[in-house]
């Protein structure tokens, strides 16, 4: 049941308890604990909203997916370099990645600039990293499973019943 | 000259359909939420429609065999041997329809001779009656009640009998109740279609969609194979509607009638939706249960929502619908369905569409979202609340 819920809640995570309840058969007790007991164990690590912002007029948001190679440390592989590098507030997801380079960075900010100035001034600093590539989001398509572009209607019509 | 009168009378017969008026008001409607629709609300998964496209891309626009094409009819008897341990050989036991509609309309046409009767658990799909009409046949309706959970009971289905029977229809999972048959149901039915000899139309369209016990067809049980003709198709179970594709399998015999039907009337099935059919039985698995699971949580979103309510409303566990009886309203299912449209807009379908023993209940689809569903569940609490 508890993946049942994670799924549920990975879809949508404004469902009710009691809707979650209907749908797992589960009393909303019940619900409520499991939820909690994923939250305490950090399964569940937090609730946002997926937001398309360049519909928002007034908020200027611009993405870059940063290619970076690293130097690993002794003893610490790339968890240290990659723990200094996901502490800045600008770094909204670091992955470390097979391939040709180590770690991927999302990096968030409200111009270009503001986002080439912290690559160069706090990125490509940082003592391990060997060299940066920035690649700037251009347009989103789709995000985390969502599309982005407009929903087509229902059109479906009454035919044969 | 009155071009009336040269309609074929079996045809003039059949009354219009009322639910069409109902519907175009519906859909003129501003706000208004409809439960109506019979079909999945979800896209032909990508996957599919995109084996469709490369066969357009490739230029393979031509007809097919027949009876299908021979890769399609060998999924369709990989699938028919994976998910229900039946065998039947490509190319002589299986037959590529234009829907299950197509498959409904032949075998009634290839086994019917003038007069014979066809024995119709109702409430059900609306078509098997015209379809009988239309093939010379004399349908004869079984009615099905709520107590035993729209389930064809055997001593029904014995009553119903006469020297004239030739065929039973067997359609479940059902639309419009969501009633299944298990095995225990269909095993004492076994008897009386041995004694009485009668040929099983199995409409199996709605298989893959039950929901906590897996379906069962008739045709694996003891002596059943050889009398039983199963008829289905991808429009339900992989969002493909508008493709139009679906297939009957059986015994050769009847088969191979059938595909001499079929060969003069439509050639063949539509071509490009045969390479999406073929990718669909191949790949599809994991689409049909993201599908089941979300139509799973809607139902019970939906029938607790109607239980919540006070209305009696019986347990789906096939199909996308529910089937609420609205008889403690005092109102009739066409009253019901009108006066909730006008007053609520709220669109469902009043239960006597689907056979008069569907009076007093009202057909609401789940093939919508969540957010629709609660929604309309809201207006009809307040509906109903008037009246109870």
């Amino acid at each position: 049941m508890e993946r049942k819920i994670l799924e549920l809640l990975e879809e949508n995570s404004r469902y009710s308890v009691e809707d979650l309840a209907i749908i797992t058969e589960l009393s909303k007790n019940e619900v409520e604990e499991i939820i909690a007991d994923l939250e305490k164990r950090q399964v569940i690590c937090g609730y946002k909203t997926l937001i398309n912002w360049d519909k928002v007029d007034d908020k200027e948001l611009v993405r870059a997916l940063i290619e970076v190679k690293v130097t690993p440390q002794r003893g610490e592989g790339f968890d240290k370099i990659a723990r200094r590098i996901y502490h800045f507030n600008e770094v909204k997801a670091v992955y470390l990645m097979s391939g040709g380079f180590d770690l991927t960075v999302i990096v968030e900010g409200s111009s270009m600039k503001e986002v080439a100035m912290f690559v160069s001034q706090k990125l490509a600093t940082l003592d391990s990293v060997l060299s940066t590539a920035t690649h700037f989001v251009l347009n989103k398509y789709k995000d985390y499973g969502v599309i982005f572009e407009k929903q087509k209607k229902d059109e479906r019509v009454m035919i044969t019943l | 000259m009155s071009l009336e009168n040269k309609i074929a009378k079996k045809v003039r017969d059949i009354p219009p359909s009322g639910i069409r008026k109902f519907f175009d008001v519906v859909s003129e409607m501003e706000g208004a939420i409809s439960l109506g629709v019979g079909e999945p609300d979800f896209d032909t998964p990508w996957h599919i429609r995109e084996e469709g496209i490369y066969s357009l891309e490739q230029g393979k626009t031509i007809y097919s065999a027949n009876a299908g094409m021979p890769n399609l009819r060998k999924e369709v008897s990989n699938y028919m041997n994976r998910k229900f341990n039946l065998d039947y050989e490509p190319l002589t036991q299986t037959l590529v329809t234009v829907g299950g509609s197509e498959g409904i309309d032949i075998a009634l046409r290839t086994l019917l001779e003038y007069g014979e009767e066809v024995l119709i658990p109702e409430p059900s799909f609306v078509a098997y009656m015209p379809c009988t009409i239309f093939a010379g046949g004399v349908p004869i309706a079984i009615d099905t009640n709520e107590e035993h959970n729209f389930k064809l009971q055997p001593e029904q289905l014995e009553a119903a009998i006469t020297p004239k029977s030739k065929i039973l229809i067997l359609p479940y999972p059902n639309n419009p109740t969501g009633a299944i048959m298990t095995k225990e149901d269909l095993e004492k039915l076994i008897p009386i279609i041995k004694k009485h000899d009668l040929i099983v139309l199995s409409d199996e369209i709605y298989a893959e969609l039950t929901y906590g016990k897996t379906h069962i067809s008739i045709a694996n049980l003891e002596d059943m194979y050889e009398r039983t003709v199963i008829l289905s198709g991808f429009s339900k179970a992989y969002a493909m509607t508008g493709w139009r594709l679906g297939y009957a399998v059986g015994p050769e015999v009847i088969i191979s009638a059938m595909t001499k039907m079929h060969q003069y009337v439509l050639m063949c099935a539509p071509t490009t939706s045969q390479y999406a059919g073929i990718e669909a039985l191949k790949n599809g698995d994991n689409d049909v249960l993201e599908m089941r699971n979300a139509y799973d949580a809607r139902r019970k979103i939906m029938v607790n929502g109607f239980r919540k309510m006070g209305l009696s409303c019986f347990e789906p566990e096939g199909a996308f619908y529910v089937f609420p009886s609205i008889q403690k309203t005092g109102l009739s299912s066409v009253e019901f369905c009108e006066k909730l449209l006008m007053e609520e807009k709220v669109a469902v379908v009043p239960g006597n569409a689907f056979g008069e023993s569907g009076e007093g209940f009202i057909r609401c689809s789940y093939a919508y979202s969540i957010e629709e569903i609660k929604e309309a569940l809201v207006r009809i609490e307040k509906f109903v609340k008037k009246y109870i």
